[in-house]
């Protein structure tokens, strides 16, 4: 198999076949990165194709100095950002930053889910029911560890709003995986660290 | 004179900014902490669900089977799409010329049978 690199160079000098050949190496994680920032599949399934037409255009211009991933998950993001801002005008209000997400399923019920599952498949549920706009910057920073200054380019926002956006949605993942927080008592992990039981 | 001692409620947000930056937390919030189980709680929940994001960069979601052609279809260069489409439009072209070779035998056969009809009516007379 060839490197990505060799595709990229083979790509922007023409070639349709190198193009072809980075999309299947790469649409899974980018739709896998769509659909974080989404939470829906079509959602994603409509990034995805929006992205690889921005790359497709826009391949001369990247010059190497980030990774190509990086490169890829900003386009991603800015995507996403423009679709669920259009999507919030057409069809629904977007939920305010201080809203709060109330669960009544069962199954959804943090402290059921710990008896089920783990704390990866937690964090999957808890990060769907952020609002997207504090999704979006938890997502970039803590999964995909894009820098603020990226972050915020790519959302249209200021460095400090996303800090403050991405404060925020830490503080909600939190409050929803422990409830209970340190009412009940203090034990001490394996690792050192202190923890809620 | 020396200030007030933090408050865990002071120190809460701290502890998120500060989750994979400890440099972060101020001085007297590092003190707090130091001396408040709770706030040691707080902290290590941050870091444990920070380490188990980390986590989450490598695993991908199911994707639809279909996502895949459906990109490449969208990119592929309008010469091959023409390319693409020219077995059917040649059906197409085909199945016309096939129905327009048939009505004309099916005109050309009436006139025939009419004429033997109209040549047979003649030499009865």
């Amino acid at each position: 198999m060839r490197d990505i690199d060799e595709l990229i160079e083979e790509a922007k000098g023409g070639s349709h076949v190198a193009f072809e050949e980075i999309v299947r190496l790469t649409y899974q994680d980018t739709y896998t990165l769509a659909y974080r920032l989404t939470g829906d599949e079509e959602d994603a399934s409509d990034v995805v194709q929006e992205t690889y037409l921005r790359v497709h255009k826009g391949l001369k211009k990247f010059r190497g100095d980030a990774q190509f991933s990086t490169w890829l998950h900003r386009i991603t993001a800015n995507c996403a950002n423009t679709f669920l801002g259009r999507r919030g005008r057409n069809r629904t209000d977007e939920l305010p930053d201080d809203s709060v997400v109330i669960d009544l399923n069962p199954a959804s019920d943090p402290v059921h889910r710990a008896d089920v599952g783990d704390l990866r498949n937690q964090i999957t549920d808890a990060l769907r029911t952020l609002p997207p706009k504090l999704r979006a910057v938890v997502v970039l920073r803590d999964i995909y560890d894009l820098p603020h200054e990226m972050i915020a380019a790519e959302l249209g926002i200021t460095e400090s709003a996303a800090k403050v956006r991405l404060h925020r949605a830490r503080k909600r993942l939190r409050e929803r995986l422990y409830p209970l927080n340190s009412e009940q008592g203090i034990s001490y992990e394996g690792d050192g660290e202190a923890r809620a039981v | 004179m020396l200030s007030e001692p933090m408050q865990c409620d002071d120190v809460g947000t701290l502890l998120a900014a500060s989750a994979d930056d400890a440099s972060l937390l101020s001085p007297p919030a590092a003190t707090h902490v130091t001396s408040c189980l709770r706030c040691q709680a707080e902290q290590a929940q941050y870091r444990r669900i920070l380490r188990t994001m980390k986590t989450l960069r490598t695993e991908t979601v199911v994707v639809q089977p279909e996502l895949l052609g459906d990109v490449l279809d969208l990119l592929r260069p309008p010469a091959e799409v023409v390319k693409f489409r020219r077995p059917a439009e040649d059906r197409r072209r085909a199945a016309i010329g096939g129905i327009a070779a048939a009505a004309t035998g099916a005109a050309a056969g009436a006139l025939v049978i009419a004429s033997k009809i109209a040549g047979g009516r003649r030499l009865a007379s």
